[in-house]
């Protein structure tokens, strides 16, 4: 095992897929001679030449688009938003098209495209530059939607959105790339669809992704030295929504908190609360709490942004209250 | 032009340089973050531009806007205390350099969404044409953004519907690290207009003169007889933002582009036509250096925003 950060992790898995398949190829903003905005395909264009590190004009219709299509001929491209808010300016082809086009034509187009994008507030870019709208774009049957919150997730959960036939959306957290994890030496893959428990505890469940990762181990740290013990699932992926390590660990504690970046109305709480509603409502012993953004758009100024922002400490308050501690 | 309107016109370019100068400093340190998009060699063009609006003329602008926000009268200590995030910033320190506005100074923002401000353009002189003003909208945007989609709908749109959008491409060579001829079809930005049958012009843009005498033709022009596109030449000799490892470009070719810079030209021309003495305008560069010192000042000791302000302002109705 080696400790690398998240950035490395993708980074090594966009490497070795590139070297293992000659139709995977690279295509967006400054991914080439810039080496990437986030550096994390730094050194690549030198190996792997303009062929397959395509740097593209600011077109995100196109580089969305055109990947759309390439893929339904068979390569396999990895499409590249510099940020996740310029793919309201791609949306069409996200959602009309790379999302619909194998149904609707019966099978037979297959659109095995990855659309790279890096989201996340807290660096003071301001309204347009800081959404996680990660729980829209889980919205739409036929797109696959994975959002990892280590390294080790990262890399393998990288890999088999390159290596699957349908087309993911892979989302990046712009403040986690620094993040360091365990990482294996040798190729694996990890499967799209699996929800995974990150810190066994039997008081409180949360479940969360991403960023809401990072925080709630911080908050569970926090907690258990309160005598609080969280039990962590990271979803890893939005859709396919796996809640089966959910609902198993809530019949546990009998108590929830979903912990995301989005903003709450319409998001990722709200749909696995109300599943596990659905799911397990004989198990619930206090009303399941979201935490997440505050419903504004995000400020420039760093002190309301972060008030903006889920901290570790609201995780820990909510957690507190469905304990009723 | 009377002297005194030869030396606002340098004194608003080396404002704009001093404040951009010191702005980088400040991000060093910490008390500016997000991005920070300069505009260091571009002075002479909204300089140029900006000098011959009507106060009723619309300016509208993408993410490098801090010198167009100057010269459309927003003061530097506005301009500073948004910059670092203060209430008394032209936007409440919310939005931050990328997002300078004031609406009274007929200057509809910064917009950080590479081209997403075109369409939104064609809809300001939309709006004026609807009610019958005789106002023109001044977009301007970068070369990078002639190649998204929205550039060429709202070129189209203006177009068909005479709206009277002054278009203004400032063509600093690079969109980020990629250069006009890897993303461009077209070598000249102004060819594009050629495919909407739209007026245009490819100009100078370090040479303020030019600049100014070409925008008071432009704007006649659009307001009697609908769009046009005015593309403008010039360079920017820092990187695209903060961080920039600038691997795309060698400092040859900054330095070969510095001896047209715009400030030096202009300082040129000023002596040799015999307009203002070289100590006239290192005295004004003694005054920008204590306004550029106040600004910094004023923003510094201004309150950063309640932490209510931040539930302020998201819809005009509570
Ligand atoms: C839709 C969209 N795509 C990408 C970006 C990221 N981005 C910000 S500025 C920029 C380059 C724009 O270049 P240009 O239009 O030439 O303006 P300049 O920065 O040179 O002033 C890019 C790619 C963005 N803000 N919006
Ligand atoms: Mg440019």
């Amino acid at each position: 095992m080696a400790r690398i950060t998240m950035r490395e992790a993708i980074s090594q898995a966009l490497w070795e897929e590139m070297e293992r398949d000659e139709n995977v190829f690279i295509m967006g903003q400054e991914v080439g001679v810039w080496g990437g905005t986030y550096a994390v395909t730094k050194g690549f264009y030198d190996h792997f030449g303009g062929r397959r590190v395509r740097d593209t004009p600011i077109s995100e219709a196109a580089i969305v688009g055109a990947g759309v299509g390439a893929a339904m001929v068979g390569v396999r491209p990895v499409s590249e938003l510099m940020t996740i808010n310029f793919a309201f300016v791609a949306m069409d082809h996200i959602v009309n098209q790379a999302a619909k086009i194998h149904a609707m034509f019966g099978g037979q187009m297959r659109v095995p495209l990855v659309i790279r994008a890096v989201g996340g507030g807290g660096r003071q870019l301001g309204a347009t530059h800081s959404q996680t709208p990660d729980a829209i774009f889980a919205h739409f049957p036929g797109l696959k939607v994975v959002a990892p919150g280590t390294p080790h997730d990262a890399k393998g959960l990288l890999k088999a959105a390159i290596r699957s036939d349908d087309p993911v959306l892979f989302i990046e957290h712009a403040t986690l790339y620094q993040m360091r994890g365990e990482v294996p030496e040798e190729d694996y893959v990890e499967q799209i669809g699996k929800s995974k428990v990150q810190r066994e505890g039997d008081d409180v469940t949360i479940v969360t992704y991403s960023k809401g990762l990072e925080l709630s181990l911080r908050a569970a740290d926090e907690l258990s030295s309160q005598g609080i013990e969280v039990e962590i699932i990271d979803l890893r992926s939005l859709r396919p929504l796996d809640m089966e390590p959910v609902i198993a660990s809530f019949k546990k504690t009998n108590r929830a908190v979903v912990v995301e970046e989005g903003w709450r109305s319409f998001g990722v709480g709200s749909e696995v609360a109300s599943r596990i509603y659905e799911n397990a409502f004989d198990y619930v012993d206090a009303p399941i709490k979201r935490v997440a953004q505050k419903e504004v758009p995000l400020p420039y100024n760093r002190r309301l942004e972060q008030h903006a922002l889920v901290q570790m400490e609201d995780i820990v308050q909510a957690v507190k209250e469905v304990t009723y501690g | 032009m009377e002297k005194n309107q030869y030396l606002d016109l340098y004194h608003q370019m080396v404002l704009i340089r001093r404040i951009e100068e010191r702005s980088a400093e400040l991000y060093q340190q910490g008390k500016i973050g997000g991005f920070l998009h300069l505009y260091i060699g571009q002075e002479a063009v909204s300089t140029g531009l900006i000098s011959v609006r009507r106060p009723e003329d619309r300016v509208i602008t993408a993410y490098r806007d801090h010198g167009v926000a100057i010269n459309c009268g927003i003061p530097a200590k506005q301009v500073m205390a948004e910059l670092l995030g203060k209430a008394t910033g032209c936007s409440k320190g919310k939005g931050g350099s990328m997002h300078m506005a004031d609406v009274e100074k007929n200057f509809w923002g910064g917009h950080a969404i590479v081209g997403s401000h075109l369409p939104i353009a064609a809809g300001l002189a939309l709006g004026d044409q609807y009610r019958g003003l005789n106002n023109v909208t001044i977009c301007m945007f970068g070369d990078g953004a002639t190649n998204i989609g929205f550039f060429h709908e709202a070129f189209n749109l203006s177009k068909v519907w005479d709206l009277p959008v002054l278009w203004v491409c400032e063509n600093n060579q690079y969109g980020m690290g990629t250069s006009v001829e890897r993303a461009s079809a077209v070598p000249e930005i102004r060819q594009k207009a050629e495919g909407y049958n739209m007026r245009n012009a490819r100009i100078d843009g370090m040479d303020l003169i030019t600049v100014r005498d070409a925008s008071l033709e432009a704007l006649e022009y659009v307001r009697k007889n609908g769009p046009m596109l005015l593309e403008i030449v010039t360079y920017r000799y820092r990187g695209h933002s903060m961080g920039d490892p600038e691997r795309y470009r060698d400092s040859g070719e900054i330095k070969k582009w510095q001896e047209t810079d715009p400030i030096g030209i202009y300082r040129k021309y000023l002596s040799e036509k015999e307009i203002a003495s070289l100590e006239e305008m290192n005295e004004i560069d003694t005054q920008v250096d204590h306004e550029v010192d106040e600004a910094v000042q004023f923003a510094e000791s201004s309150p950063e925003p309640e932490l209510d302000e931040l539930f302020r302002d998201i819809y005009v109705e509570a």
